[in-house]
């Protein structure tokens, strides 16, 4: 098992390595100087230079690559064009903000998705089969910011049941006002994907060998269901929920937008609009951070549900 | 036959399907009785629904698109009109149900242990100590070694034959009246069949316990069976002891079915392959047997000639994909055909015949030795010359539904290769199609149609024909016909008879079915772990095996004669090995000695 | 030794039968027709759009501004004056024409590279989707707001930047059934039979996963035209004063206390949008996958 954890490990590292390495390319594709384009077209010759030093970029390539990845490692990541404040310190100040609410919508999602999923399999081609359906691809089909927008003008707009800027201040009670609606517009998408992986899984494991094996030894409905079934089904859901929380990050960053929440989506269509390259490379090397994070994750949840996985 | 009262009685069990808004007819109206300790064979080809009886006793059918109807006496009790929720508990507690397919019939992630105690616990009320304790007895008596380690072992561990086991333990737990075996050897090697058949039968002397045995093997139905039933197209076509049935068939379906099965040991006299005498099932008359003299032009120079062939895969692993180990498929291989010949590889999974077969048309490229085929080394053909040299020695392959393309028109498929080759314009293209779907028995008016709309014994003529295309002179049929039913294999092996007689072609026949082969071949090579361990004519290998392989090899295939009944082998728990083997590994060279004309034999120590 | 034939129906030719087989896709899961019926109205209202929008879409008329549905204006007009339903269907023209041409590029660069990789396996199998699965956990509208911020919010580029992202998905959905089909005897027989590798490639086993791959496209075509309205959103759409449903939004949003219609009409339109195409492609892929349709 421990073996299994180190590689793993390694290999997280030699991805981190290798899609740093892709984000420093990245920045420096922009078709013109940088420093110029952030200075604007107005700018002297000097106070280009000048920008161009302290940015580093009149360095050769091969230093610049190694000045960044060897301050990616050590936590340095520059310091906002804006701001003048370490990256890293803006960027760990918001992040709590958005891993609460990713995690939240997660939960919610898997809390609504996987027993909806798990009904509409057993209930095949029965109506209820048809409505979970047709909810599901519905509940995908919304951009997510438009499903921020729609919740914002019915329960903070229409029916003031819940501020209109999400930020907290205290309390549970705050909390739970500031976190509600933003968590829940994700939620929801979140379950229609979960609910539809979920539903073809079961019906994948439900027309298996052994599902037919269980009934004929007369174990009863639920427990072939949710021991026998649930959990072979649990592998490919895994796997989805683990390619989903890719989307359900973008898609954190539209419904911040549209609740005012503080969080990386902020902060990231911030640099984006200012041109704040520093802030760009350190958002991205977080963002490959907790996909890594994930991977590894996802990975470890595989050891544990299926035993197959465990001994390699 | 006993005069008691029947464990299980079926009257008129009637089973349809509902496809596309009707309801189609699967079962039509069956009757029968199992008697206590009597193992009953239920015996019948593709579509016969003798699967479909086994579920509808089961009450397995997916209840939205069947419907059961008749009476299914259990005990005197009717299963069909009992609430779901009592039928539960007749599962797996008064009548258990076994599978073919054991590799995917146990649950991955649930330990072996459990699976067998989960019987006990919803049909005994056992705790869970109490449980586990008899789990280890169960699994000592169906013989599997260290039972009480398995407990805590997953399913992906064990080979084939074990699964089978571990279902056969699962099924008796409850210690039921009637067993319900579908097909449980079918996909196991002939040598893990007859122990699997041998254990059930102990299990039955031990549990006292009534059978109902479902195959489509007359050799298994002849060993296991003490009533047999006939069914076709979903009816009982006849009843009887299985002694009369094989001895005196009284129906036209039964005595074409017989006539279609090969018998172990029958062509001991006959030096030269025989077709199959094949009888018409509708009207019970034998088919004409044309004289057949000997094809093999054993005087010229051999087409194929395969020296000392290795060919190894090797298995990576790791971050950087290296080779942490290697499949000796084939160690050392020789032998020669002739034109007009038929030389049979046989052997169970894993012993590299395939492999072998895949080798010589380099559709797997080996790591050493010679293969001349006309007089040139095949290994040393370039790209050109390999394309030219394909035209020559074609594969037939075991799956008649994936070996052809589903979205090209089998009239296309028979003339791609004339096209891609350059031969024929198309025009003339078409009429050669046409010509070779005449040579394969099929007309040729369904050059247009796609190959779902075929049959897989009509597939497999396709292919054939599709092989022919070319003109070719060896022809490689890798288990062309072990996925056919018993009356269309015997067709399809008298057309390719047939064919090797009208062009001289020579074959190497590929097969775990060691009666076909013994009708078919001129000579027989047998395999194990990626080594020929004994090769000669056929009467010599076949009726005079010399290698304790061979032997055992021969003596587990079921002959269907009704005498055999009472043979008992002996239990054994062997495993076929598998050919893995670690990256250092050299083998061992081998010595041979030939023990008659034309017979070698690997030396063996004893 | 005369075979029976199965079937009494003959069928015509290639052509018929193919046809036929999509008929019977889409009757297959009947709200694939609903879908599909939508998303041709749509297409129909882009095309059409300078016959039947009422005014110019960049009209302003600032004295007209943020009002809610007249009969002047059916939809209402934004915080420049601009009527509504003209720009929600020139909107359309926007959204369809990013949408499908990127999705297009993405098809063909995408199942040309899963399609290579699962043909050649070894070493380049190996890398090739090692790439792709680092590529496919990034966060993809993360890469595409970076990607378009970069290079600059022109249509040219927002389709690049949206057919990148969608490359790995076509890449992982070509490969997987290009694996198992490689391993199918008829491809073996192709080889035996001495067909070149371009010929079973393209032949034989293209045909055959040609339904997977074109499903695919319809449910990305749903996501690429997700993705532009977000990027439209975030404000890296096309530019102003060109209309983009995306960018509708957001103005409605920066305006939502005045003007309700404003961010609620176009919403709902891509939801529709959206929501046919994934009815489309999610009805199709139930004619591809029986397990799915509940037979298994």
């Amino acid at each position: 098992m421990t073996a299994f954890v180190v590689r793993r490990l390694a290999f997280a590292c030699v991805t981190l390595v290798a899609v740093l390495s892709l984000v420093f390319v990245l920045v420096r594709i922009v078709p013109g100087d940088p420093a110029q384009l952030i200075l604007g077209d107005q700018a002297s010759r000097e106070a280009i230079d000048a920008l161009r030093h302290r940015l580093g970029l009149d360095l050769p390539i091969g230093e610049q690559y190694a000045v960044f990845l060897a301050g990616a490692l050590r936590g340095d990541w520059g310091v906002s064009m804006v701001t003048g404040q370490p990256v890293i310190g803006e960027v760990l100040r918001v992040l709590p903000w958005t891993i609460e609410l990713t995690v939240l919508s997660l939960i919610l999602g898997i809390v609504i998705g996987v027993p909806g999923g798990v009904y509409a399999a057993i209930h095949r081609n029965r109506v209820t089969d048809y409505a979970v359906r047709i909810a599901s691809l519905l509940g995908l089909s919304f951009p997510p910011f438009v499903a921020a927008i729609i919740l914002l003008l019915v329960f903070a707009i229409a029916l003031p049941w819940f501020p209109v800027i999400s930020a907290r201040s205290g309390s549970l009670a705050a909390w739970y006002q500031s976190i509600t609606l933003p968590a829940v517009s994700l939620g929801l998408i979140s379950a229609a994907y979960v609910t539809r992986v979920t539903r073809s899984a079961m019906l994948e494991v439900l027309s298996e060998d052994y599902v037919r094996t269980a009934r004929a030894k007369g174990v009863p409905w639920n427990a072939v269901i949710w021991r026998h079934a649930l959990r072979n089904a649990l592998i490919p859901i895994i796997t989805v929920v683990g390619l989903y929380l890719g989307i359900l990050i973008g898609n954190s960053v539209l419904t911040e937008i549209v609740f005012s929440r503080p969080g990386l989506g902020k902060l990231l269509i911030g640099a984006l609009n200012q041109r704040d390259y520093p802030m760009l490379q350190g958002m991205m090397v977080i963002y490959t951070l907790i996909v890594v994070l994930v991977n590894l994750l996802t990975d470890l949840a595989y050891g544990f549900v299926d035993p197959r996985v465990k001994l390699k | 036959m006993t005069a008691a009262a029947p464990v299980l009685a079926v009257r008129n069990l009637t089973t349809e399907f509902r496809v596309d808004d009707a309801w189609i007819p699967v079962v039509k109206g069956i009757s029968f009785e199992i008697g206590p300790r009597e193992t009953v064979a239920i015996v019948g080809e593709s579509g016969s629904g003798k699967s479909v009886t086994a579920l509808s006793i089961m009450g397995l059918l997916p209840a939205a698109n069947s419907r059961v109807a008749g009476e299914i006496l259990l005990a005197g009790r009717d299963l069909l009109k009992l609430p779901e929720e009592q039928m539960r508990k007749v599962r797996g507690n008064q009548i258990s149900m076994i599978f073919q397919e054991p590799m995917t019939s146990l649950n991955p992630v649930l330990t072996l242990g459990f699976q067998i105690a989960e019987a006990l616990i919803y049909h005994r009320s056992l705790g869970r100590a109490q449980a586990e304790a008899e789990t280890v007895r169960i699994l000592q008596r169906v013989r599997i070694p260290s039972a009480a380690s398995r407990l805590n072992e997953y399913p992906h561990r064990l080979s084939g034959g074990m699964r089978q086991r571990v279902m056969i333990a699962m099924a008796l737990a409850c210690k039921p009246k009637l067993l319900i075996a579908d097909e449980p050897t079918t996909a196991l090697d002939v040598t893990i069949q007859a122990e699997i058949l041998e254990l059930i039968k102990l299990l039955q002397d031990e549990e006292g316990m009534s059978v109902a045995f479902i195959t489509h093997d007359m050799g298994v139905v002849a060993e296991i069976a003490d009533r047999t039933i006939v069914m076709q197209n979903g009816n009982a076509v006849e009843q009887a002891p299985t002694a009369r049935l094989f001895a005196s068939p009284r129906e036209a379906y039964t005595r074409a079915l017989l006539a279609a099965v090969p018998r172990l040991g029958s062509m001991k006299d006959r030096p030269d392959p025989q077709r199959f005498a094949i009888i018409d099932p509708i009207t019970g008359e034998p088919e004409v047997v044309p004289e057949t003299t000997s094809t093999a032009a054993l005087t010229e120079r051999p087409l194929l000639e395969v020296a000392n062939l290795v060919t190894r895969f090797d298995i990576r692993a790791g971050v950087l994909g290296g080779v942490k180990a290697r499949v000796h498929a084939v160690e050392d291989v020789s032998f020669s055909l002739h034109a007009g010949e038929t030389l049979a590889l046989v052997g169970e999974s894993g012993c590299g015949k395939s492999t072998t077969g895949r080798s010589i048309l380099r559709l797997v490229e080996p790591e050493s030795g010679t293969i001349l085929f006309e007089g040139r080394d095949v290994r040393a053909l370039d790209r050109a010359g390999l394309r030219a040299a394909r035209r020559r020695m074609q594969m037939i392959f075991q799956d008649p539904f994936a070996s052809l393309n589903p979205r090209k028109t089998v009239g296309g498929a028979i003339a791609e290769p004339v096209i891609v080759h350059g031969f024929l314009s198309r025009s003339e293209a078409r009429d050669r199609v046409s010509e070779l779907l005449r040579k394969v028995g099929l007309s040729p008016g369904m050059a247009s149609r796609f190959p779902h709309e075929f049959s897989g014994g009509q597939r497999q003529r396709l292919c054939i024909a599709r092989a022919l295309a070319l003109e070719p002179r060896l022809l490689v049929a890798d288990e062309a016909v072990s996925a056919l039913d018993v009356s269309i294999k015997a067709q399809v092996i008298n057309l390719m008879m047939d064919l090797q007689a009208e062009m001289g072609l020579a074959y190497l026949l590929i097969s775990h079915d060691i009666a076909v082969v013994e009708r078919a071949s001129h000579r027989v090579a047998v395999m194990y772990l990626g080594e020929i361990v004994e090769i000669g004519p056929r009467a010599a290998v076949i009726g005079n095996p010399q290698h304790p392989y061979t032997k055992r090899l021969m003596a587990a295939v079921p002959v269907p004669e009704a005498s055999r009944r009472t043979i008992r082998r002996g239990l054994s728990t062997t495993e076929v090995p598998s050919s893995v083997r670690e990256t250092s590994y050299v083998p061992v060279p081998r010595l041979y000695r030939e023990v008659g004309p034309g017979h070698i034999v690997q030396a063996f120590d004893g | 030794m005369n075979a029976s034939s199965a079937d009494p129906r003959a069928t015509p030719t290639p052509l018929a039968y193919f046809a036929a087989a999509t008929l019977k896709a889409f009757n297959t899961n009947k709200t694939s027709w609903i879908g599909l019926a939508i998303f041709l109205i749509v297409i129909a209202l882009a095309v059409f759009a300078p016959l039947l929008s009422p005014f110019d879409p960049t009209d302003q008329n600032i004295l007209d501004k943020l009002r809610p549905p007249s009969a002047e204006h059916w939809l209402g007009t934004d915080s420049f004056g601009r009527d509504t339903l003209s720009r929600v269907l020139y909107g359309a023209r926007i959204s369809l024409v990013i949408g499908t041409v990127s999705t297009l590029a993405a098809m063909l660069i995408g199942s040309g590279i899963g399609m290579l990789a699962g043909w050649h396996g070894g070493r380049l199998d190996v890398v090739t989707m090692q790439a792709m699965d680092v590529l496919l956990a990034f966060p993809s509208l993360i890469l595409g707001l970076i990607l378009v911020a970069m290079l600059g919010p022109s249509m040219l580029n927002i389709i690049i930047a949206i057919a990148l992202t969608s490359i790995p998905p076509f890449a992982r959905i070509a490969r997987a059934p290009t694996i198992a089909i490689k391993e199918r005897e008829f491809v073996m027989a192709g080889r035996a039979l001495g067909y070149s590798d371009a010929r079973i490639v393209a032949g034989h086993i293209l045909p055959n996963i040609l339904p997977e791959i074109l499903v695919m496209a319809s449910l990305w075509l749903a996501n690429a035209i997700r993705t532009e309205a977000s990027l439209a959103f975030v404000g890296l759409g096309v530019k102003p004063p060109i209309a983009t449903w995306g960018g509708m939004i957001r103005e409605g949003f920066e305006n939502i206390l005045d003007s309700y219609t404003l961010a609620l009409v176009p919403s709902i339109v891509i939801l529709v949008v959206i929501f046919a195409l994934n009815l489309l492609g999610d009805g199709l892929r139930d004619a591809i996958d029986p397990k799915l349709k509940g037979e298994g």
